[in-house]
């Protein structure tokens, strides 16, 4: 639902650091988003082809990283992934559990062409 | 032509969570306690602003921010009824306020004299827990009829949220709400959260509520 902001967000940051580098081009954009961020690719992709045209970034591929949701029992300390829906501790089946990953939700690298040299 | 691969390592919404924090200091430098409403629609987060607006008035001066989708005043009118400053931001169909639009409304909603300012952002339990905007507090009115499940079916909601409200307990007679199973999805996700069950409409359960944030804003302003 909020995908266009978020798509808005991941252009703009790709189109600052390709300027940085006096890049002509933007081919590849790699995203990392944990399974616990409410993203849908899709929409991220539908959203990008339409305000990425006319930039540096027009084509450019995006490709999504998904991160495991890994959770933390308090009570017996064991670690644990989880795909979708909520569970408790399969170990002690404890319910007092801490999200230690899959919140992650950046714009990892970018590949970017000159004309002519190497950037 | 060399395809190069440069190094980003940025926070997709560090943007939004940047001007956050301008919103955050400027609050704090009115000391200006804020409160980031958040409820599905329906829920009656504005019966609950107006009532706590009532319960907290004579002790506090107070104003109000209104997010909505659509440029109608309805909740706006009833805040200006009181006689409250209110400042509506129209998010012109998105569904969820940012640190940004918040910010534009804050220009027009002068500070000065404003000891809390409830902030009623979108009907709507997903987006605007992805979008911090700079409040001291963030809270999700969810209610009785909503059912039993959203706790496991909007997990980041209860996750990022520091108080809980229960709306409508006066419903429980007539609908199947299953309490324990609705606080034990929202104990896996945000143990030992402070939960208030009320009835915004009847006033059970708000004296609590309000006794409560008393306490919480007199903390924060001491320090």
């Amino acid at each position: 639902m909020h995908e266009l902001a978020v798509t808005e967000s991941v252009l703009e940051i790709a189109l600052r650091h390709a300027g940085q580098v006096n890049a002509d081009r933007v081919t590849d954009i790699y995203l990392v988003i944990g399974r616990l961020s409410s993203i849908v690719d899709d929409s991220v992709q539908f959203y990008w082809n339409i305000i990425a045209e006319n930039t540096l970034c027009q084509n450019a591929n995006l490709h999504f990283k998904r991160v495991p949701a890994r959770l933390r029992c308090v009570d017996c300390q064991l670690e644990f992934e989880v795909q979708d829906s909520l569970s408790p501790c399969p170990q002690c089946g404890g319910y007092h559990i801490n999200v230690i990953g899959g919140e992650e939700f950046y714009v990892e690298s970018i590949i970017v062409e000159k004309e002519g040299a190497t950037v | 032509m060399t395809p190069t691969r440069v190094p980003v390592v940025e926070k997709i919404l560090d943007a939004n969570d940047q001007v956050a924090q301008q919103n955050r200091a400027l609050f704090d430098n009115h000391r200006t306690f804020a409160i980031n409403v958040m409820a599905s629609p329906g829920a009656g987060k504005t019966t609950f602003i107006l009532k706590t607006l009532e319960g907290l008035s004579p002790r506090y001066r107070m104003a109000v921010i209104e997010g909505d989708t659509a440029p109608v005043t309805i909740d706006a009118d009833k805040i200006s009824a009181l006689g409250l400053p209110v400042v509506q931001i129209n998010t012109g169909g998105d569904c969820h306020l940012d640190a940004v639009m918040l910010h534009a409304g804050l220009q027009s909603l002068p500070l000065d004299g404003v000891d809390i300012v409830l902030i009623e952002n979108v009907g709507n339990l997903i987006c605007p827990a992805a979008f911090k905007l700079g409040s001291h507090l963030n809270l999700l009115v969810a209610s009785t009829p909503e059912g039993d499940d959203k706790p496991y079916k909007y997990p980041n909601m209860y996750r990022g949220i520091d108080v809980l409200i229960i709306n409508k307990m006066d419903l429980i007679p007539y609908i199947d709400f299953n309490m324990a199973y609705f606080q034990q999805g929202v104990e896996i996700l945000n143990p030992g959260l402070r939960t208030f069950p009320v009835s915004a409409k009847t006033g059970e359960g708000m004296s609590e509520w309000i006794n409560w944030l008393d306490e919480v804003v007199q903390q924060h302003r001491k320090k």
